[in-house]
Formats: structure tokens, sequence, C-alpha cells
């Protein structure tokens, strides 16, 4: 409808004069009045020059803005994709996961690697499986997880205590953390059984203060927040050492011993746990138990209707994601060879549900970009550290509008007849129960 | 599996599901009150009454959504199996006493495709065969056998439900006549003995409506499974079914063939519904068939 309109101007400057007037309310006590001391005395120091310059860019961008962009009547171009640049996206997709696979295996032999990069590789990394590992609980079984960092606490934990008190090594410990971590994640998933929704994010989110509150004050357990130092650090399957001398790995290879040896180990190793965690995520996917994960963030009452047995399909989806959780902790442990509470905090688990909702729920090659862009990003912007998470937040709210269903939003079917097509992701019903 | 309940009571042969004294409260209100009926092995049952008569909670009490406060439901699967409903959970009444059921509101898993929702279906057979997961992640070949039977299975169904076409699509982007017949098929594929559809008419067009007849009939002679439905749609109920129970209020008031029903003077008064100026006249030829006034 284009019917002529009354000129726009009044309207827009009644409303940039209301928002130049809320403007100088807030302004004018926080920038306009500032505490200063004075020998012993609390002096107030008046900048009113500070103040009118907010309340003018405030007045005239939205002037500007009522006049062009929320110009009343203006047609809106909605920001989305195309269904064929999706399609065109898929296709590359196809071709970049292979392609960053190969890139990963490659990385620490490649020219201008050094240390710090592997390093943040590792990072990355590890991020990446908890994001695949969170991706079987939030994606694919829709259950929305607040408090995953919990399992990767427990795994940490699982193999610097029993390295500590048992000596045990890594790799006996590995699977150890694992299975005490989904054993962990099963104890969570019984009382939240019957939550949905709101609810049972809050009881997740609890879960995991828990975990960390009783790590912090177990203190003759867990070393309180001293945490643990000296975790020991993985040998070369048991067979070497990473030290110099002559039973060390260097030298047992016939290498010069160098500190980067086992850094590049490192590195491989939790390549090698993230593409196994890739590997059985996506073969679960095609089997009962993944489909009914699906089918259960679908339609929980339907499931129930077919004979399907919710309370085991939850509960596997716990377990499964806390395992590998236990398995990225343990490695955390072993690589850092210290660690505390700290390390366990509620922002972890936001981190690793962020990564998985821009990334795309369900979708396992949307997680590792996210992880990527995030944990990397965050990294190289190392320097501006005081506006980064401006920068960051601001990102996170912009793919929000754009995407708002994740990098890769549409749901490739886990079996087909003739064709594979994707599955928009308008019609997937979202993990919220 | 276990043996039928020693305290199940012994039925007729022909009678596949008992409902004996079924009462729902919830809280003071009274949804369903003492009602009792039996589904025949090869027959369409229908289920009828106006709005609020509890023939929905009747249905959520035999499919296990709700526990019934009072009352027995038993089940014979076969000669030597017999099931008590009450006693199950809503899962196991899909699985071990083969009930299946549609919704009023059709409940597909609408992300997934037509295929993916007739393999859910078979879930527990699937479940087995990939030995609770760990053979199936292992890639056993016994597992691959049970999912190549799965999905011939499932398009045995999406042809007869004339969707082998649309079985890649998923199932939200369907028609709705085709989302009905989908949900009637994915019921079907958990091998049930008695499939409890809820309104399976409700929003058809009547040339859909012929249709899901047919689909009906052909699921009682080829399939040999019992059908109970609630349904509005009083051409399809007196065209298929072959034994009617009416509710109203929360209790039975009439119980019979079709025609029986709808010639029933209490059933012309509660469901089909009477002129104001003719409510008098009923309700004195309702006292006189029932000898008086209770």
């Amino acid at each position: 409808m284009t019917a002529p309109l009354a000129s726009p101007l009044p309207h827009a400057l009644k409303d940039a004069a209301i928002t130049a007037l809320i403007a100088f309310g807030l302004a004018a006590p926080m920038m306009g009045l500032v505490t200063v001391q004075v020998g012993g005395d609390l002096a107030l120091e008046q900048h009113w020059d500070r103040v009118a310059w907010a309340v003018g860019i405030v007045f005239v961008g939205r002037l500007i803005l009522n006049l062009t962009l929320w110009r009343p009547g203006r047609v809106r171009t909605k920001l989305a994709v195309s269904p064929k640049l999706e399609a065109r996206l898929m296709k590359l997709a196809r071709w970049l996961a292979p392609a960053a696979v190969v890139i990963a295996i490659a990385l620490p032999f490649l020219p201008g690697i050094e240390r710090y990069q592997i390093d943040l590789g590792i990072l990355v990394l590890t991020y990446v499986m908890l994001g695949w590992g969170l991706n079987i609980v939030v994606g694919l079984a829709g259950l929305l997880d607040l408090g995953y960092v919990a399992f990767y606490a427990v795994g940490a934990y699982s193999y610097a205590l029993l390295a500590q008190y048992f000596g045990l090594s890594f790799w006996l410990c590995l699977p150890l953390a694992g299975l005490l971590a989904a054993f962990w994640g099963v104890l969570l998933g019984f009382p939240v059984l019957r939550l949905r929704g709101d609810y049972l994010a809050i009881v997740t989110l609890a879960f995991g203060e828990i975990i960390r509150i009783v790590l912090l004050n177990w203190y003759w357990f867990t070393g309180g927040p001293n945490g643990i130092t000296n975790v020991p650090r993985p040998s070369f399957f048991g067979i070497a050492d990473f030290v110099s001398g002559k039973d060390g790995f260097a030298a047992m290879f016939g290498l010069k011993f160098s500190g980067l040896h086992r850094i590049i180990f490192l590195y491989y190793l939790i390549l090698a746990l993230a593409l196994i965690t890739n590997y059985v995520v996506i073969r679960l996917r095609r089997l009962p138990i993944g489909r009914a994960w699906e089918a259960l963030r679908e339609d929980e009452i339907a499931c129930r209707s077919l004979g399907v047995n919710t309370v085991n399909t939850k509960l596997t989806a716990f377990a499964l994601g806390a395992m590998f959780a236990g398995f990225a902790g343990s490695f955390f442990a072993t690589r850092q060879g210290f660690i505390s509470p700290e390390s366990f905090t509620f922002i972890e688990s936001a981190l690793i549900l962020a990564i998985v909702v821009l990334g795309g729920m369900g979708s396992q090659f949307g997680v590792a970009i996210a992880a990527l862009v995030m944990i990397g990003g965050f990294e190289l912007f190392r320097e501006f550290k005081d506006y980064r998470m401006i920068v960051f937040g601001l990102v996170m709210v912009l793919i929000m509008v754009w995407r708002p269903r994740g990098l890769v939003s549409s749901r490739t079917p886990s079996v087909f007849l003739k064709e594979k097509k994707a599955i928009s992701g308008a019609l997937v019903q979202e993990g919220h129960g | 599996m276990t043996a039928a309940p020693a305290d199940a009571p012994a039925l007729p042969d022909d009678v596949l599901l008992r409902v004996e004294h079924l009462t729902m409260r919830f809280g003071g209100l009274v949804a369903v009150d003492d009602v009792s009926f039996d589904v025949k092995r090869a027959d369409i049952t229908a289920l009828i009454g106006p709005n609020g008569a509890g023939k929905t909670t009747v249905f959520n009490c035999v499919t296990g959504f709700y526990k019934p406060t009072v009352g027995r439901l038993t089940l014979k699967k076969s000669a030597g199996e017999s099931w008590l409903l009450e006693r199950l959970r809503d899962h196991q009444i899909a699985r071990r006493a083969g009930v299946a059921r549609t919704f009023q509101n059709i409940r597909l898993f609408g992300g997934m495709t037509a295929l993916e929702n007739l393999l859910v279906a078979q879930h527990a057979p699937l479940m087995a065969a990939s030995g609770m997961t760990i053979l199936g992640v292992l890639g056993a070949p016994g597992f691959a056998r049970a999912e190549r039977a799965a999905i011939e299975k499932a398009k045995g169904w999406l042809e007869r439900i004339g969707l082998i076409e649309r079985a890649d699509d998923p199932a939200a982007d369907l028609p709705y006549g085709d989302q009905r017949r989908l949900e009637i098929a994915r019921a079907m594929c958990t091998e049930p003995v008695l499939l409890c559809l809820d309104e399976p008419a409700a929003g058809l067009n009547p040339r859909e409506s012929a249709e899901l007849n047919d689909l009906l009939r052909s699921i009682r002679a080829d399939d040999g499974v019992a059908v109970l439905l609630i349904e509005h749609d009083m051409s399809v109920v007196m065209e298929i079914s072959d034994h009617v129970v009416v509710l109203d209020y929360g209790k039975k008031i009439a119980d019979g063939s079709p025609q029986a029903v709808r010639e029933d003077p209490k059933v012309i008064a509660a469901y089909l519904g009477v002129e104001d100026e003719e409510v008098e006249e009923v309700e004195r030829e309702i006292e006189a068939a029932e000898g008086g006034p209770a």
C-alpha cells in the first residue's frame, strides 16, 4: 500500500526529542556528574559538554533513522538467505568438511605454525569436541542443558584424582573419566526426566554449579580452590614419555628432543578424540536411538504413543553427551597439568551452548565452524581486550537476527528412499524440552 | 515377554478389549463415570458423544496417557496373552499390549521425513536389532538386515496410503489429509492389535473422508486389526462402524449397532440434539422407555 502519507517530519522530530530526553536522563547522572577525590574529600565535577554531545548524537541519529530506515510505509526487505544460496552452501559444506579435516591433520607441519598456533588449535578442538558432545543433548534430543561443564569437570577431576591417589596412567583414566561422567549424566538425568524447557534449563544450571561448589569446598579431597597441581602429562601410548634423555620419546624415535613434540602429540590426541566424537554422533543419528532422540525433540507425547521408552531415550542422551565431555575433561586435565574449579564456571557452559546454538542445532559442521570462530576469534582479538566482548555480543545478536536457527539450520534426513533432501530449519522443532 | 497377569479375567474369544467400570476423576470433576463396553476383535467400534462427553478421556485411559481412577481394562492379545492396561505405562501399552493411537491434533514428527516417521514407529524391534545401539555403532550385519526390513515395511505402508512419492519430504510439508493418513500408517507400523483413532475424519473433505473409510476397512480386513475410533462425522460413523458406544456427561447412554443407536431416543436427545420445544416431549419418551422417572 503506497497511500500518500503526511510529511513524516513532525513525528520523526517528536520521536527523536523523546529519545534525546531519555538519553539526557541517562547521561546526566552517568556522564555529567563525576565524583573526584580532592584531598580527603569527595567533590562533584560537572561535565555538561559531554552530556550535550551524547544527547546531540542520539537526537540526530534517531532523526536520521526515523527519516530513512524507519520511515513509515517503507517496504522492508527481509534479511534471509534464499533457498538457492542455501543449497549452494550445503554443497560447499560437503567439500569443506573433508578439506577442514585435511587442514587440521596437516596443521602442525604447515609453514609459519608455531607453538602458539598449535596451542590455539588444541583449544579450538577441545571446544569443537565439547560442542559435538553437547549437540547430542541439545541439538538432537532437544534437552536444553545449561550445566554441561559439570561433566567436563567430572572428567577432568576423575583423571586428576585417580592419578593423584592411585597413580593411574592417562590411558587408563581416559575411558574411566568418560564412564564416570556418563554415570553423572544419568544421575542428573533422573531428576529432570519430567522437566521441560525453562525448568530443565534451571535445574541443569544448578547442577553445574553444585558440582563446581562441591569441588571448591571438598578441601581435603580435591584441594578446594587451590586445585590439583602436577597432573601427570600423557605418555606416548604408554611407551615413552615426552622427556629428554635416552628413555624419552625423542631418543626412542631418533629425533632431536624438542618441547614441541608433546604439544603436537596433544594436538593429534584431541583431534583424534574430536573425530571419534564426530563419527560416533553421525553414526548414532542414523541408528534407532538417534531417530528416537530427534523424535523426542519433535514430539514427546507422540513418541510415547509409539512405544518409545522416553525415560531411557533421555537418559542415554544425557549419558552419551556427558561421556564425551568426560573424555574432553580428562584431556584438559592432562594438557594443563593443573586444574581448579575456576576452569569450570557457568560461563564455560554458556560458551559451549552458544557454540551449539550459533552453529546450528543438530549440525556437526556448523558447530565446528562456530567453535573455530568463537574460540579462534576470541584469541585473535586479544589485543582489543576491552572491546572484544562488545564485538562478540554484537556478532551473536547479528547472527541470531540473520539466522535465528544458527549457521547451518537445515536438517539432513537420517535415511532416505530416493533422494536426500535437506529439511528447512523452519520445519524442525527447536530443542526446548 | 511376561505371561498374562494371573488375575486377568477370561474374556470370550471374540472380545479384544473389555472396559469395566471405568471412572476417571480430575479433582471434583468426574470426566468418565462407570463406563463399561467391549471392543470386538473383528469390529470397527465408534465412540461418540457431544463435546465434553469424556470420549477422549476414555481414549487416554485405554492408551495409557491417563491412569484411570477406578476400573479395569483387559486386553486379550491372543489366546494365551492378556494384559491389564491400567497397570502398564504408556509406552508399554504400545509396545507390549499392541495398542496404537493417533491424535485429535495431528502429532507427526514434522521436521522428519515421512519415511523417518514410519521408522520411529518401529523403534522397539530396531532397537533390539541394534543390540541397544552397541551392535549398531559397530555396524553389525544383523542390524543392517533389520533396518532394510523396516524400510521395506515403511515403503509398503507409504504405497498403501499413496505417499510413496513423498517419502523423503518432511511430514510438516504434507497436505492435511496426507498427514492424517500418515499418522494412521505410523500407528500401524507399531504392529498393533488395536488401533485407536481420535477423530480421524476431522477436517477432511468428502473425497478424503471416503479414502479414509476404505483405509480403515482394509486395516480391519487385511491386517486383522480392531479399530476403536472417536468421531463427530456421522457419515463416517454410520457407514463404517459395526458397533457404536455413546457417551454423554461421562456416562454411557447407548451401546449397539449403528442402526439401533441412531434410533435410540436418548441418543437423539443427547447427541443429535432436539429442538427446544421438543425437549419435554423427548424427555417424556425417555422416561416412558425407562419405566418412569429416576
